[in-house]
Formats: C-alpha cells, sequence, structure tokens
C-alpha cells in the first residue's frame, strides 16, 4: 500500500506545523521521517494516520492524503486501516498484554469479529512474532520499556494494517536496548513487507534503519532520499548540519574562488592532519586537544588564521605516527568539502546546483 | 595533624545529627498539640453524637425512628440522594470526559462553572431557586397557573441537592482523567473501535476508582446538605423535611436525646463513607499491586 501526501498545510492556531508538504512513499518500503522537534515531523505522521486532519482546502488537490491512489482525506483513523505506535505506547493500563493485543479484533462488529478462538491463535501467533510468549497474561506496568515497545508493535499489527506508522518508536528506551529493537524491527520489516513510516529525531536511528528519510525542518521537507544520498549529498547547510557531525567553516580559502560568501563543509573524518611538509593548499591548525580511544581518535583544532574550531578523526595508527601534543602547529588538508553561499541558511530552496561539490585530492 | 583533621569530622557529623534529629520534648509537644486537636474538635465531638443519643438508654434510641415524621425524613433523604447522585455521576461522567478529552472554546468557563456550587454559600443555592420558582419568583406564576409546586416540595429539595452537589464527581475525575491524557483513547480508535466501546473499554475502567470515590462523596453530602435544602424546604413536617432539617427541629424543641439519635444516622453514615473510602484506596493499591495473575483468565472475564 503506497501512501502519497499532496499538499499539506497544518496550522495549531498561530503556529504553522506544516507548510505544503508533499510526500510519496512507496509500497514495502521503511520510511523515516527525520528532524529536529517542532520539525512537523509527528503532525505530518499523525495527518497520514487520521488522528489529525490537514487545513481544509477548496482545490482538491491540496491537503490531501492517499493510500494506494485512493483519496483518504477525510476518513478517519478508525477506517483508514493503519496501525499506529504511540511514543508512550498507550497500552491499556488496564488490560493484560493479551487482552491489549486482542482489543482490535474484539472491537469488530458481530459478523466482522473473529471467534474467540480465532482472536486467541492470532495473538499467540502475534506474541511469538514479537518474542513475548510467556508474557500473555502480564499487565504493562510489569513490563520493561522494549517488551511494552513489542507489546504495542503486535496490538497495531493485530488488525493487519496496511500501513504501519511509529511515533518516535524507540524515544524512550536506554541505548543498548534502543539498537537491539532497531535491529530486530528491521528483522520484522524484512519478514512482513508492510508499509512503514516512522518518525525519529536521531540521524543514527533514521541512516541505518530507513530505505529511505525525509528529512524535516520548520514545517517543510528539505530532502528526500535513500541514506547514502542525503548523507553525502545534502541539499542544503541544514541536513548537512543535522545528520552527522560537521565542520563549519566561513571559507575565505583563497584558492578555487572560494570567497568570503561561501561557507564550506567538511566531515571530521574528511579532514587529515598532516606534520612533516606543507602541501600548497592546506590550513594551518593548532592542536587543542587530543583524544584518543575506540578506533578513530578525535582530534580538536583551532584554524589559525580565523581561529574557528575544527574537529578532525583519524585513524588509530596514523594518530600514533602523528604523536600530536597539545599546542602543536600542524597543517589541515579536506579530502572533501561541501559549500553553501552563505545568505541561503536554512532555506529550503536551495537547489542541488548551488552547492558545489568539491574533491580536491591535493588541499585547498 | 591527622587527629586534628578527624576531629573536625566528628564535630561536624556529631552537628549535623542534632540538626537532623529535633530534641525529644519538641517531638512530644508536638505529637501532644496534634493528638489533643483531633480529640478536641473531631473524636469528643463524635462520641458526644452516641452518648447523648444513648442517654436515655437503648430503647428510647430506637423509638427516636418509629416517629413516622424521622421515617418521613429519611424517606425524603434518600430520595433526594437516589435522584441526586445518579445525576451527577452521569454529568460528571460527562462533563469531564469533555474536558479532559477535547480542546472547545469557553472550557474553562466551564471548568470554572462546576466549581461554583463549592464556591458560593448554600443559603445562596437556595435563594436562587426560591428567586427561580417561588410564588414571586420569575417561573412563580405560570407554575401556580399550571399548579406545579417546586419550592416548600420534594422538587425543589432535589433541585437544591443536585445543585449542591454538582462538583463532587466532576472534580475527582477531571485531573485524574487529564494525566491520563488521551493516547490510549486513540489508540482504540485507530484500533477501530468505536466511540461507545472505547468510552467503555478504555476510559471508563481507567477512571472507575475515581468515580467511586466521588460518588461516595456525592453521596454523603447530598444525605447531609443543609442550608440550601433549609431554604427551599418549608419545613413540613412528614412532607418537606429531610434528616439534617428533622434534626434542627427535634433540638429546637428540646427533644435532644431524639436530635441526637436522629444525628447519629448522619455520623454512621459518615462513618461508612470514610471506611468506604479507604477500601477503594486500599482495592485500588492492591489491583495494581497484585496484578500478576496468569495468563488463562482474561477469556474467562469477557
Amino acid at each position: 500500500m503506497s501512501i502519497e501526501v499532496r499538499n499539506v498545510w497544518k496550522h495549531f492556531g498561530d503556529f504553522t506545523a506544516l507548510a505544503g508538504v508533499s510526500l510519496k512513499v512507496e509500497t514495502g518500503k521503511l520510511t523515516a521521517l527525520l528532524g529536529p522537534s517542532g520539525s512537523g515531523k509527528t503532525t505530518l505522521l499523525r495527518i497520514i494516520a487520521g488522528l489529525e486532519f490537514a487545513d481544509a482546502s477548496d482545490d482538491p488537490d491540496w491537503g490531501r492524503v492517499l493510500f494506494h491512489g485512493e483519496d483518504v482525506s477525510n476518513i478517519p483513523a478508525g477506517k483508514r486501516g493503519v496501525g499506529f505506535v504511540f511514543q508512550h505506547y498507550a497500552l491499556f493500563k488496564h488490560m493484560t498484554v493479551f487482552e491489549n493485543i486482542a482489543f482490535g479484533l474484539t472491537v469488530r462488529p458481530g459478523s466482522a469479529r473473529p471467534s474467540k478462538k480465532a482472536i486467541a491463535d492470532r495473538v499467540k501467533e502475534l506474541l511469538e512474532l514479537v518474542q513475548l510468549e510467556k508474557f500473555g497474561g502480564r499487565l504493562p506496568h510489569q513490563l520493561s520499556g522494549g517488551q511494552r515497545q513489542r507489546v504495542a508493535l503486535a496490538r497495531a499489527l493485530a488488525v493487519q494494517p496496511k500501513v504501519l506508522l511509529l511515533d518516535e518508536p524507540f524515544g524512550a528506551l536506554d541505548a543498548q536496548v534502543r539498537k537491539d529493537l532497531r535491529r530486530w524491527l528491521r528483522g520484522l520489516h524484512e519478514k512482513l513487507h508492510v508499509t512503514t513510516v516512522f518518525v525519529t529525531h536521531d540521524q543514527e536511528e533514521a541512516l541505518e534503519l530507513a530505505d529511505e528519510v525525509v528529512v524535516m525542518n520548520q514545517a517543510k521537507i528539505e530532502q528526500i532520499g535513500d541514506p547514502q544520498v542525503v548523507y553525502d549529498r545534502p541539499a542544503s547547510p541544514f541536513v548537512i548540519e543535522f545528520l552527522g557531525n560537521v565542520n563549519r567553516l566561513v571559507a575565505g580559502l583563497g584558492k578555487l574562488n572560494i570567497s568570503n560568501k561561501d561557507v564550506l563543509y567538511v566531515r571530521p573524518h574528511d579532514v587529515e592532519i598532516r606534520r612533516d611538509h606543507a602541501p600548497e593548499h592546506s590550513l594551518r591548525a593548532r592542536v587543542l586537544h587530543v583524544f584518543s580511544a575506540g578506533n578513530y581518535g578525535r582530534v580538536t583544532l583551532q584554524r589559525l588564521t580565523t581561529g574557528e574550531p575544527l574537529e578532525a578523526e583519524v585513524p588509530r595508527d596514523q594518530l600514533r605516527s602523528l604523536n600530536l601534543q597539545q599546542g602543536d602547529e600542524v597543517f589541515v588538508v579536506f579530502r572533501h568539502v561541501r559549500l553553501f553561499p552563505k545568505g541561503q541558511f536554512y532555506e529550503t530552496d536551495v537547489k542541488d546546483e548551488t552547492a558545489t561539490e568539491a574533491d580536491i585530492s591535493g588541499g585547498i | 595533624m591527622a587527629g586534628h583533621a578527624s576531629t573536625l569530622t566528628y564535630v561536624a557529623q556529631h552537628h549535623r545529627r542534632r540538626s537532623i534529629e529535633d530534641p525529644l520534648w519538641l517531638k512530644v509537644l508536638l505529637i501532644a498539640i496534634a493528638v489533643g486537636f483531633v480529640s478536641l474538635f473531631l473524636v469528643v465531638p463524635l462520641l458526644s453524637v452516641f452518648v447523648e443519643a444513648l442517654r436515655k438508654g437503648v430503647g428510647a434510641y430506637f423509638s427516636a425512628f418509629v416517629d413516622p415524621d424521622t421515617k418521613s425524613a429519611v424517606k425524603l433523604t434518600l430520595l433526594a440522594a437516589a435522584i441526586a447522585v445518579p445525576a451527577n455521576l452521569v454529568f460528571g461522567l460527562a462533563a469531564s470526559w469533555a474536558i479532559a478529552k477535547f480542546e472547545f472554546p469557553g472550557k474553562s468557563i466551564l471548568t470554572t462553572l462546576i466549581d461554583l456550587p463549592f464556591a458560593v454559600s448554600p443559603v445562596i443555592s437556595g435563594l436562587v431557586y426560591v428567586l427561580l420558582f417561588g410564588a414571586q419568583g420569575w417561573w412563580g406564576p405560570w407554575l401556580m397557573d399550571h399548579d406545579i409546586r417546586i419550592i416548600f416540595a420534594v422538587p425543589g429539595i432535589v433541585l437544591a441537592t443536585v445543585f449542591v452537589t454538582f462538583p463532587f464527581v466532576a472534580r475527582e475525575l477531571i485531573p485524574l482523567m487529564q494525566a491520563q491524557g488521551k493516547d490510549e483513547e486513540l489508540a482504540a480508535l485507530t484500533l477501530g473501535a468505536s466511540g461507545w466501546q472505547t468510552f467503555r473499554r478504555v476510559t471508563l475502567p481507567n477512571v472507575k476508582w475515581a468515580l467511586f470515590y466521588g460518588v461516595i462523596l456525592c453521596n454523603a453530602r447530598a444525605m447531609g446538605e443543609f442550608g440550601a435544602v433549609s431554604v427551599v424546604s418549608g419545613h413540613i413536617r412528614g412532607e418537606t423535611n429531610t434528616v439534617p432539617l428533622h434534626v434542627e427541629i427535634l433540638y429546637n424543641e428540646y427533644q435532644t436525646q431524639a436530635a441526637f439519635a436522629v444525628a447519629s444516622l448522619l455520623t454512621v453514615l459518615a462513618l461508612v463513607t470514610l471506611v468506604l473510602k479507604s477500601l477503594i484506596e486500599w482495592k485500588h493499591a492492591k489491583s495494581v499491586a497484585a496484578a500478576s495473575a496468569s495468563t488463562t483468565r482474561q477469556f474467562a472475564t469477557k
């Protein structure tokens, strides 16, 4: 079941939650809505679910939600065939795990309601799927966060939704559980292939889990693409800053006609530190701090001419041979940078051609 | 040097312990004041009701209830409560559901209005109905023409009781429902439940103890209300006297023992209310704690 959102606007009083958002999600894909809080991602998810409705418009092409080409904009949540998993799970507190999962089946009107045995079988099947076979008789408050999350998922899946929507599915969990559950959810998606959209503010989660990432900021979509694309070819300064660590320098680097009007972005792993000789296009910088735990060492530097901070990720062995000390003056070379015109900060209409990509083997 | 330091530590610890623990005399004094206050203002009056009621012996005590006026007062009180409590149960549920789960214009006004009966003196509450329905009131002449009696009759007493006990259920439910949010309801809706199914299977079970508690308090007040009912009642013996009004009449007629005997009914009601309240709180805690029952129950209970 594909999802299409067409020109959706949503206001809450004076606040604009969504400003003309359009989106297509293909059947069977796992899509992440990624953005900071207040970017409108949860509102978009709730509009897809039918828990919120887009601002009304006379134009038949505005404020529409389509499931598989069919307009569902005015159909309430219960009739859309969506499974929704709430951020804090919203399990029914007074019902057992079993009753929670069975709920969607037991509320069906007489003729459509499966027999008690059929319901019990289905619940058992789902309990197995979410690996909670032995927990059917527990109440929600007797479960851990990760278990509750899985119950919420099983409850949503019980009604065989055509679309699965998850609001910050791992937001309330601690780091280790979050990682495990993320992997587990990916596996589940491979098995079921239900069209799934989830909301997250964690870029690592979005990049690792999703087939496609929708980056949102200030009520608009900044970029849509697979994880590789949004990470390597960010369409705007916002996207590059939001997805992972990045150094930001007001350029003015002389060579390559990079003027002061441009802002230069370089990922820490594209920063190379040299000590012995000075290649032509290098920057001079001072070492402020060296942190070496894990496979990569992290070096904090300060650009000598402007005082701008700079972070570099250097492999362990290389770091050892460099033998950096605090206060050392070194040469820095960028392997790969992205440039954006300065005035267009955080504007969504930064076209790809304005973002100059520069592969500079010899440095700047 | 080391010895000096440890002495300092000792002094510091000693000093801290002393500042946390109050001296014995202060503890004794505070406890004595608390116990004395509770005894003087709560326990002694409570006991005095039963002592006065039984002053002339058990026989005299029970003969007070055989009196037809007393019987009629008890009946009327039960009737007023039997109408006011269900009415306010339905109203309280509906109002708190609307206030806690939906946004609508005038919501804060409604929330404030619910508290009005608590804020206004009961006498005023009664007078309002006299001004509306009394012989010289707004609708008085029309009611007289149609031979409908509200003031100085049973309907007036019921109305005043409903008004005064208006907030009890709603005030118990609103904070709880607001704290619970509406995610569970929305979850039920996305799972295909109808509005009624959502209410009956999700909203109601989540608030049942608070609802029960509200009903008990509402009932206690409905049976015990004096001021508002006094204004609209007219004190017609055997007709428009409720139990609290009857107690006053007996007392004013120097039938002290009988007055206290009837008053003991209300006192017992208060004690029963308190016991029920504790029972609910205990039950509620138990239902949370002992929820580890095994799987197989769930369909048997459906």
